[in-house]
């Protein structure tokens, strides 16, 4: 049965858009995770509730209205932060519910709730289209090549900021960059989880990778298999068993950070140990 | 002649209306290794801060090889720096040697990550996460940071703050080292006068004002200037502890 789902096209599309969504979340997510911006892609997705909201209202495609609104909040929180010494989560906990207040008046002007509205904030990936997976390729695509030219400047960034800056590494642009692509993830993986499970899959693949992980390379590849399991399973399990994928993708994901948990807490995570026993060598 | 690597003239910074450093000059020379001491909040980090051109809104002039480094950022990539305490992330998932390498170009070899690591007696360190490191580990390895990319001058910043008493040892005879055997100018702030006066050829002793700047033995043999420093030092740091 497994191998005759993956023959649907609309099963082939899902696993497609879903790998790159997986792969572009957990690398942009580890940014934002070290960086403690955990629940910045919790921000950004629900400031895009207002502009789904209005896109459905002015009868513009939503995502596009999405990724404008997004991206200004992103770079909003940002300036914020920058500007008037507001704490990140402060800065973030406003924009949050700036969003989801913006996004319930104008729904509410447009007449109430409708199917589309429970899909983006439900995610639907079952039900994404041969153009919507081109634009998730390119966009992965291009954001992971930007990632890979300023690997060093992003990564030293993220270390430390005022070591960074003494380097010479324009540490403001790098971390105008970050916030303007992770409003672009967000907004690409909305059709995968949905606004309201989007930081799943920035943060726990990455939290639980950090716990294996010796490595910087070794944490950031650990968790893109993290995610991107996750999400093919997920996927399969919710076509199998009838459910929900963006929830089945989640549980998935706490499932094996649960197992993570369950391993060091018997000690068989055990960074120390290692260490010394290369140490020995 | 002795040839000036750094020159700061009449250099005054504030905090809103709160000079942090008044009128302050001073040139420091090639291959010298200047303690620049000073009680808590005499403007040690504050004149550290406009050096490395962190804090940008200063009067008077800083000039690095001749440059004012208000115009050219070039100085920089002569620098090296070893902050008070690296502020990151505990569990950050990186290697000794990956952080040695960051924001290094790609062309940089391993072979000159080896060098430092074994300058500073970490080698067998390279694989282990930072986090794991002891504070006198890590500050090896922010040394090391600083050397790879092979600077004429070493800035540090109470490097030694929170650190045990050996691994304060090793790092003292490690800048030693490199000033005498690979000609670094060392510009390094510190508490301790004691290890002041064993290591730096000049001191600067600060308290917002430039109190001093000569040769070290001038300071630590003149006894009315190390009264003085002491009595202001102590005051300080009552203010300091009646403040907190």
């Amino acid at each position: 049965m497994t191998f005759e789902i993956l023959t649907y096209g609309f099963m082939q599309r899902a696993i497609i858009s879903g790998i790159a969504i997986g792969l572009l979340c957990s690398v942009v997510g580890l940014f934002l995770v070290l960086r403690r911006y955990s629940l910045f892609g919790d921000a950004v997705a629900h400031s895009s509730f207002g502009g789904i909201a209005a896109g459905l209202l002015l009868g513009v495609y939503p995502l596009w209205t999405a990724y404008i609104v997004s991206l200004a909040s992103a770079l909003i929180i940002t300036r914020i932060k920058q500007r008037f010494d507001i704490s990140g989560d402060a800065a973030v906990a406003i924009l949050l519910s700036s969003g989801i207040a913006v996004g319930l008046i104008l729904i509410s002007l447009a007449g109430g709730f409708t199917l589309d509205i429970f899909s983006f904030l439900f995610g639907s990936i079952l039900l994404v289209s041969v153009d919507d997976t081109v634009l998730i390729l390119g966009l992965t695509g291009s954001i992971l090549i930007v990632i890979l030219i300023l690997y060093r400047q992003l990564i030293y960034s993220t270390f430390n900021e005022e070591q960074a800056k003494v380097s010479g590494i324009p540490v403001e642009k790098i971390n105008y960059l970050i916030v303007f692509i992770a409003g672009i993830t967000v907004v690409t993986s909305i059709q995968l989880v949905g606004i309201l499970l989007i930081s799943a899959l920035f943060v726990i693949p990455n939290v639980t990778a950090i716990m294996y992980g010796r490595s910087f390379k070794q944490t950031a590849l650990l968790s893109i298999a993290f995610a991107i399991s996750s999400v093919v399973l997920g996927i399969l399990a919710s076509y199998i068993f009838d459910i929900t994928p963006s929830g089945t993708i989640v549980i998935l994901s706490i499932g094996i950070f649960g197992i993570t948990l369950g391993l060091k807490s018997l000690g068989l995570i055990n960074r120390q140990k290692t260490a010394m026993k290369i140490h020995a060598k | 002649m002795q040839l000036n690597v750094v020159e700061i003239k009449n250099l005054t910074a504030r905090y809103g209306d709160v000079k942090a450093l008044d009128n302050v000059s001073f040139s420091i020379n090639q291959n010298d290794f200047l303690g620049i001491i000073g009680p808590n909040g005499a403007g040690k980090s504050t004149l550290f801060s406009c050096m490395l051109g962190l804090l940008q809104n200063y009067e008077g002039e800083i000039k690095f090889f001749g440059q004012d480094i208000k115009k050219s950022k070039k100085y920089l990539k002569q620098l090296g720096y070893v902050p008070q305490k690296p502020v990151f992330e505990k569990n950050f998932p990186a290697t000794v040697r990956e952080v040695v390498r960051m924001g290094l170009p790609r062309n940089v070899p391993e072979k000159r990550v080896d060098e430092v690591l074994q300058q500073v007696w970490i080698h067998e360190l390279a694989n282990r996460r930072i986090g794991e490191l002891s504070g006198g580990q890590q500050q090896r390895v922010f040394i090391a940071k600083a050397l790879v990319s092979d600077p004429k001058i070493l800035i540090l910043d109470e490097p030694v703050t929170g650190i045990d008493a050996s691994s304060t040892e090793i790092f003292y005879s490690i800048l030693r080292d490199l000033n005498k055997n690979q000609n670094i100018t060392i510009i390094w702030s510190s508490h301790d006068l004691e290890a002041v006066n064993k290591l730096a050829n000049r001191v600067a002793c600060l308290n917002k004002i430039l109190f001093f700047h000569g040769i070290s033995e001038e300071f630590f043999t003149n006894e009315d200037l190390l009264k003085q420093y002491s009595e202001t030092a102590m005051q300080q740091h009552m203010h300091h502890h009646e403040a907190t």
